[in-house]
């Protein structure tokens, strides 16, 4: 009975650190690109949540269906992102960098207060619902689809990044951005690529999550720090780093939610984060 | 002419650390630029690559004009830059950072046959072709940043600090592919600190000193000059 539990709780954090992986990923990508840390992915998840929303709501379209549609809108944010705000704070100090990206983090979330009102929503009947139930344990569908989504978008975005010749050149970039604007490779273009392609990480895990989880402004705050989090004990600029991270991530959250007091559930996670910090700063698979 | 440097400033903020160069460089020619350190011969290669920008002057490639072309746009024009520190992309592959020094169209079009040209002039990188790049010596580094440059089908190959930190034995070997490559007829511009072995491969030399030109002339009149042993050994 109680191993039908752990493993019940093993299965459920798994799904849910396949999302925080994805969230991280984008994360990281940024991070790696440029050595901006964008403060606002919590923010960029809500907006992908209230996308999915406001599709269902005004236009009647599933999430599921619109979810190409959310991923689109969210790598279109990250472009504009990047050629409105991050253009222009590249060469600046670290501490106006952070400001920029916070205070984008407050901006949006703010507006999205006062057009949509702090009022927690819901997907009502959207066609995921209803649970399976697999050898004892209960499995709700829209979490596990969203979690496969989450792990398919991952694993392409790890494809695109290791193999394809834009990819390459998006690592390049990471690595050594002059060498590689002499090369050939506009530096200018590839950051708004890793934006897009950050945002539209953050997409695809908001559009999935809209299924099934409470849509409102301050959503994306939790899982802003989960990704921090992830990011921190994959290794700053690891991209495989943060599916291994979030996973671990998951399965502490609920393993810990379950074994010992669910109240204390995020102190876990960021107890985890405290001893990367002290013990391995570089993280699991870090090259800092 | 393939690059005429003419009367250029350059300043950092406020600070001018170029003053009045006029350089140039034929098709087919190596130049050297000699100078002690901090007398401004990176500069002049990071203003051609555009990475810093100059004020006055102009610089002409081909006879064009390429003050205001960015610098991702100068490896399409025929101009390499191999930067100081060989600034190889650490974390990739041999192939892959040769790979991405064939950016351009042109270049992408012919990356198989550079490819084996390269590997034919550094015979070591076929067999290390997938290892990934920090983890060769420096002078496989080097070896490697001057290919990645010719993947990209230069005219001019800029070549900041070529030797720096590599055994005698391996700048033998690099100043034979120098001399090899400037036979193909690519042009070489390479900054150097070694005065005597800098001229006793290039056919010019330009000294600066303190951001300013103080002479230049052919190799093997420069290397007795009065002039040139005063600015490198101060008396």
């Amino acid at each position: 009975m109680i191993s039908e539990i752990i493993l019940q709780a093993m299965v459920t954090g798994l799904m849910m650190g396949l999302i925080y992986a994805l969230i991280a990923a984008g994360l990281s990508l940024i991070f790696g690109l440029m050595d901006i840390v964008n403060f606002a992915h919590g923010e960029h998840l809500m907006l992908s949540m209230f996308s999915s929303f406001w599709l269902w709501s005004l236009f009647g379209l599933d999430p599921i269906f619109s979810i190409p549609i959310t991923i689109l809108l969210m790598a279109f944010c990250g472009v504009l992102t990047h050629y409105f705000l991050i253009r222009y704070i590249l060469k600046a100090k670290m501490l106006i960098q952070i400001c920029a990206t916070f205070g984008l983090s407050i901006f949006i979330r703010s507006i999205a207060q006062f057009l949509w009102t702090p009022d927690f929503r819901n997907i009502d009947k959207p066609l995921l619902e209803g649970r399976l139930e697999i050898s004892g344990m209960f499995i709700g569908q829209p979490q596990l689809i969203a979690s496969l989504v989450c792990l398919v978008a991952f694993i392409l975005l790890y494809l695109f990044v290791t193999k394809t010749e834009t990819g390459l050149a998006l690592q390049a970039t990471a690595q050594d951005r002059h060498a590689a604007e002499i090369l050939g490779i506009p530096s200018d273009k590839m950051f708004a690529i890793g934006w897009a392609i950050g945002l539209g990480c953050v997409g695809v895990a908001g559009g999935m999550m809209a299924n099934y989880f409470f849509i409102f402004t301050d959503v994306g705050i939790n899982f802003a720090l989960f990704a921090f989090v992830a990011v921190a004990l994959g290794g700053f600029g690891s991209i495989i780093g943060c599916l291994y991270a979030g996973i671990i991530i998951g399965l502490v959250e609920s393993l810990g939610g379950l074994l010992i007091d669910p109240s204390f559930k995020l102190l876990y996670v960021f107890a985890i984060y405290l001893l990367v910090v002290i013990f391995r700063p570089q993280g699991l698979f870090g090259r800092y | 002419m393939l690059l005429d440097i003419k009367n250029i400033d350059v300043l950092y903020d406020d600070f001018q650390v170029i003053w009045d160069v006029s350089i140039n460089v034929d098709n087919g020619e190596m130049v050297a630029l000699l100078g002690p350190n901090g007398s401004g011969k990176s500069t002049i290669l990071n203003t051609i690559s555009n990475l810093v920008s100059h004020k006055n002057g102009s610089i002409h490639f081909k006879n064009n004009l390429i003050s205001e072309i960015p610098t991702f746009k100068r490896t399409e024009l025929g101009i390499s830059h191999v930067l100081e520190r060989r600034r190889v992309f650490p974390h990739l592959t041999v192939m892959q950072n040769l790979i991405l020094g064939a950016w351009h169209p042109k270049a992408k079009e012919e990356l198989s046959s550079s490819l084996s040209k390269v590997y034919k002039i550094f015979p070591k990188l076929e067999s290390r072709s997938s290892q990934l790049a920090h983890t060769m010596s420096g002078g496989e580094q080097q070896m490697l940043a001057i290919a990645r440059g010719l993947m990209g089908l230069p005219k001019l190959l800029m070549v900041d600090e070529p030797f720096l930190g590599l055994s005698p034995l391996v700048v033998k070997d690099l100043i034979k592919i120098f001399k090899n490559v400037v036979s193909e007829g690519i042009s070489i511009l390479f900054v150097e600190q070694n005065v005597r072995l800098a001229l006793s491969m290039a056919d010019r030399g330009y000294v600066l000193e303190s951001g300013r030109l103080v002479i230049s002339g052919k190799s093997n009149e420069l290397i007795n000059n009065e002039k040139v042993k005063k600015v490198f050994l101060g008396s």
